[in-house]
Parts: structure tokens; C-alpha cells; sequence
């Protein structure tokens, strides 16, 4: 159920979201999903990717030093609400690193990329909900 | 406990390693003998030191003791600089068989010639060194110092070809490449400068290869100051052993000096190159077990003569005899060169504190620059430090916690306020493998 994510640190000046995106594509790395994150010297850039092993080679060989991380993603209903009815579950009650949205849907739900602090006790949570976390092939299964 | 540092298996001291165990009053005597001929040949053909000991009123045969050194005039870097390119040379140039240069970032750059008995001098001192140091001739070594004008490349590998070992000179630069060979040459042993063999170690983890799974027992590192930490770190990564080898091109080259299997202090090859400690403020020899400023001169070398050089280097000339038995003396390890010192607002600051900070706070070793600038009237030191694979988080806060850790670590040693930039990797300059430490953009006054 986990969902392995890529963040790379960059310095914050520009065009470096450029070099990450080019090395990715040169490689033939599909980009599902980003989101950035920035503190006036530097930043890390989130990303879901086919191939993250593959991914973090490429921006090694770059100059670039990334890391595999575990997120979650989840189906929310686009509607008024759709959210909030999400954290009001038992995932609510567990500590959230950050998230952000991975602008496809699947199945007809939007798609939230959660960062738990304890992603395996946050997969249990979801387990009771209506809420099923979408693993990694099903996410992957158009790329 | 009884060290068999410089005993080969059947427990002897190898032929030729025996200048370093000469007895004590013939090594003093064999010295004496050289420094007074390196004196008159010094006086006689190079314009510079004739002047400068005609100055002081010192003629050649004032030298009758070692002692006598202190009345001959001091050298230092702006000497070679002024007589640009030939000036200090004591023999005529169809002699000469081999030039070194610096890179001459600072303006000119200084030139050494050697003559060819000068290439074998070289070469056997550094043979000696690696025989100190456990090198052998059974060695597959990969030599990334870089090949050229700096005397780093050829200077190791004169050694190394010396004892008979296999050399692999494949200079510095193209570190997947580097990786490759070693693994797939079967290397024993290497040598370069410590900055770049962290950055092979980088490299090598990023490329899944184990640097403590292959042959690799040994290294031989220098030319640039490097810390026990460091030296911790290389090892704990690799599973090899580093020693230090000591030397500058205005005296040879390496091989100047070397550690021996004690890694107990440098062992000064004396029967070639005299050594002094100074202080640097009063310019007064200092007695051994004092800390100064390293002064060395030449005792053998023909092509160009120096004598009293001021090296720069701040260390000790050990009191005790090293447990090898050699009878050849020590200095401490260079962990300070008196100009990469940094006055920062009234306190001194030298590079290695800020290693060893930055080591203490992520037992790991990142590559790092130093900028000096001016905001606001203020001068500010700027610690940059490249991020490597390992340090990467997901998370702001760690992120921001790694800045805060190194940024107190260093703060902590240094006793001043700095600021700490997290840089990617392969963002901060190195020059000939060598690092570039410290960039001083100040003001000044």
C-alpha cells in the first residue's frame, strides 16, 4: 500500500526544477505527481514517479542528491467535503507530515498524497475506514 | 608490545630502509657535511641567497655545526615568486630534466626545477615513505593525484614505480570511472589527495559498490591538511588504512616526509631535508617539542638549492623516538598551515576546527567551503556544505534541524556566530583534487 515517493534537495535558484524535470524526461522517468517545498536557501522537490529507483540513479549521475521515502495515497471525493470527511476518519487522529494532491483521478476520485509520520499505523487506520489506500501498481498502471 | 611497523615477515628492517635507522651522530654528521655544501652551492650560483647572506655578513664557511643554520637567511614562497622562472636555479638548465609549477591562482605561479640525481633523491624518499607506511611491491595502485605541473601525481608515482609496485596513473577526475578501475583491477592500494578519496567513497555508495569488499588495504594521502576525523572517516567507510605524506613542491614534492605503520608523527627523511621549528612572530629556532612554524632546508638537492624555507606550516618536532625505532625525526601532523589561518572578528579560525565540526555533527563527511564576506559592515563567515544522498530527508524540518546541527557544532568550536548554507552536491569548486577551502570576498579596510 505504500507508495514510494522521491525528494531531491535543490538549491533555490533558478531553473533547478528545470534540470530535475529534463534528467527525468531524458531518462524516460514518467512524472506523476510534485510538489515543492522551499526555505529561502533551498528546497526539496516531491515526487511520484514510475521508477523511483531509477529516478534517484538519474539525479545522482545529475549531481543531484535525492532519497526514497513511503507516502500514502488515497481516493477523496472532489465534492464540498471531501476531505474533512477523510481526516474525520481514525486517519485523522495520526500525525500528518504534509500532503498534497496528485492532480489525476482514478476511478472517478481525486487522488491525495499523504506523508504520515507512521505510514504503516496510518495504512491500518485506513483499513477501517472507506477510505482504501490505492497501491503502488494501481496507481502505476497507466505509465 | 613489541611493533613490527617496520619489520618485513622475517621480522628485519628491509635494506632500504636503513637511512632511516642511521645512528643518530652519523645522521647529524652526513648533515652537517650536506648543509655546508648546499650552502656554498647555494651562495655560489643563485644571486638571491648570495645577496641576502652577504646582508647579514654570513659566508659559506661559517657553517661549522647545525647550529650554525640560524645565521643563514630565510626563504619563504615570494622568493621563488620574484625570480620567476629560473632565477633560483643553481644549475644550467641543460641539467635539468624535469619542471613542476604551481597552478598560480595567486598571480604568477612558482617553478622547481630537479636534475636527474634530484628525480632519483625524489623518488627513493618517497619509496621510503611507502615502505614506512606498509606499501610494497606486490601493490596495485591507484594514483589519483592529479598528473601534470603539480608534483602531487608524478611525485607519488616516481615512489611507487620505485618500490615496484604496479602504478595506475589515472590522475584525478572521472570518479565513476575511478570506481570501476578499482574494483576491476583488483587495486591494493591508493593515493591522492584525502578530499577526492571522500568523494570516490560519495560516489562509490551512490554506484552500490562496497569499498570495504574489495582488495583495497592502503592509502597515501596529502597535500592538502587533513584531520584525524577525516582520516577516521576514510577508514570506517573503506576498511583501509590512511597514512600521511608530507611535502611541498618548493622542497621536492612529497616525500618530504611521511608517517611510518605507527602513525605516530611524520618522519622527516633528514638525511635530505633539515628541519627547523621557528617562531613565526620572533623568527627564533624553537627547541623540539615546541610548537612554530616548519622551516626546511634542502640538504641534497642540485637543480635548486633552498635553504631556511618558511613553510607556513604550523607544527612540532617530536622530543621522543617513534616506536619503529627510526632514528630519522618527527613533526606532529600539519593540521594548520599559518596562512590558511582566518582572523574572524579578533578570533582565529582554521579550516580543520571547521572539519572537525562538521564530522562531530552528522559523522559524515561533507564537502565544504568557507566564504568570508561583508554585510552591513559586519564581517560574516559563511560555512557551506554540500548535501550528499544520506543527508537527504523528505521533511523541511530535517532539513532545517541538519543546518541547525551544523550550524551549532561549529559554532560551539569556533567560539563565533556563522551561517550555514546546505548546497547540492558537486556545487562547490575543487581545484587539481585539491579542495578550495576558503573564499574571502571581505572588504578590506
Amino acid at each position: 500500500m505504500k507508495i514510494p515517493q522521491v525528494s531531491v534537495f535543490v538549491s533555490n535558484r533558478p531553473g533547478r526544477l528545470q534540470a530535475v524535470c529534463r534528467s527525468l524526461a531524458d531518462a524516460g522517468v514518467n512524472l506523476l505527481s510534485l510538489t515543492l517545498a522551499d526555505s529561502g536557501e533551498f528546497g526539496l522537490i516531491r515526487l511520484i514517479v514510475n521508477n523511483p529507483e531509477k529516478a534517484v540513479d538519474v539525479l545522482a549521475k545529475a549531481g543531484l542528491s535525492a532519497t526514497i521515502t513511503d507516502v500514502v495515497a488515497c481516493p477523496v471525493n472532489a465534492a464540498i467535503g471531501g476531505l474533512a470527511e477523510l481526516l474525520s476518519t481514525a486517519v485523522g487522529s495520526q500525525q500528518i507530515d504534509y500532503m498534497y494532491a496528485y492532480p489525476s483521478t482514478l476511478n472517478g476520485s481525486n487522488i491525495m498524497i499523504l506523508r504520515f509520520q507512521d505510514t504503516d499505523k496510518a495504512i491500518e487506520a485506513l483499513k477501517a475506514t472507506n477510505f482504501k489506500a490505492i497501491d503502488k501498481e494501481e496507481l502505476f498502471k497507466n505509465t | 608490545m613489541r611493533s613490527t611497523a617496520w619489520n618485513d615477515e622475517e621480522n628485519r628492517v628491509l635494506p632500504e630502509m636503513a637511512l632511516d635507522f642511521m645512528p643518530e651522530d652519523k645522521l647529524r654528521e652526513l648533515q652537517l657535511q650536506r648543509l655546508r655544501a648546499t650552502v656554498k652551492l647555494a651562495y655560489e650560483k643563485v644571486p638571491l641567497f648570495r645577496e641576502r647572506m652577504d646582508e647579514k655578513g654570513v659566508k659559506p664557511d661559517d657553517i661549522k655545526t647545525l647550529a650554525d643554520i640560524s645565521k643563514v637567511p630565510f626563504s619563504m614562497k615570494k622568493d621563488l615568486r620574484d625570480t620567476y622562472p629560473y632565477g633560483l636555479f643553481a644549475v644550467d638548465l641543460s641539467e635539468v630534466v624535469r619542471l613542476h609549477a604551481s597552478s598560480g591562482t595567486t598571480g604568477k605561479p612558482i617553478v622547481v626545477g630537479y636534475t636527474k640525481e634530484d628525480m632519483e633523491v625524489w623518488a627513493q624518499v618517497v619509496k621510503r615513505g611507502l615502505l614506512a607506511c606498509g606499501f610494497r611491491s606486490t601493490d596495485i595502485v591507484q594514483n589519483f593525484y592529479g598528473y601534470g605541473l603539480f608534483t602531487g601525481g608524478l611525485g607519488i608515482h616516481g615512489g611507487f614505480e620505485a618500490l615496484g609496485a604496479t602504478v595506475i596513473p589515472i590522475s584525478g577526475g572521472n570518479t565513476e570511472r575511478q570506481v570501476m578501475l578499482m574494483k576491476d583491477f583488483g587495486v591494493t592500494a591508493v593515493g591522492g589527495t584525502p578530499s577526492y578519496f571522500v568523494r570516490i567513497i560519495d560516489v562509490a555508495e551512490k554506484m552500490g559498490v562496497d569499498i570495504r569488499s574489495l582488495n583495497v588495504k592502503r592509502g597515501i594521502f596529502g597535500a592538502e591538511p587533513w584531520s584525524d576525523g577525516m582520516r577516521d572517516y576514510i577508514e570506517e567507510k573503506t576498511g583501509i588504512k590512511a597514512y600521511d605524506i608530507y611535502g611541498l613542491s618548493e622542497i621536492v614534492g612529497p616525500g618530504v616526509g611521511c608517517e611510518c605503520e605507527c602513525r605516530d608523527g611524520i618522519h622527516i627523511f633528514e638525511d635530505h631535508f633539515y628541519p627547523e621549528i621557528i617562531d613565526p612572530e620572533t623568527l627564533e629556532p624553537l627547541p623540539d617539542g615546541e610548537e612554530g612554524e616548519l622551516v626546511i632546508s634542502t640538504l641534497s638537492k642540485k637543480a635548486m638549492p633552498i635553504l631556511r624555507y618558511r613553510t607556513r606550516d604550523i607544527t612540532a618536532i617530536e622530543k621522543t623516538k617513534c616506536k619503529c625505532g627510526r632514528t630519522i625525526r618527527r613533526i606532529r601532523r600539519i593540521g594548520r598551515r599559518s596562512d590558511d589561518m582566518i582572523i574572524m572578528r579578533g578570533v582565529n579560525v582554521f579550516p580543520s576546527q571547521i572539519e572537525t565540526a562538521l564530522l562531530r555533527a552528522e559523522k559524515a563527511l561533507p564537502h565544504y567551503q568557507i566564504v568570508l564576506d561583508t554585510k552591513n559592515n559586519m564581517d560574516t563567515l559563511e560555512v557551506k556544505v554540500e548535501v550528499s544522498r544520506d543527508m537527504v530527508s523528505d521533511s523541511m524540518g530535517a532539513m532545517e534541524q541538519l543546518n541547525k546541527k551544523f550550524k551549532h557544532s561549529i559554532e560551539q568550536i569556533l567560539g563565533i556566530s556563522v551561517i550555514v548554507t546546505l548546497c547540492e552536491p558537486d556545487s562547490l569548486p575543487r581545484s587539481e583534487g585539491k579542495a578550495k577551502r576558503v573564499v574571502d570576498n571581505r572588504k578590506k579596510m
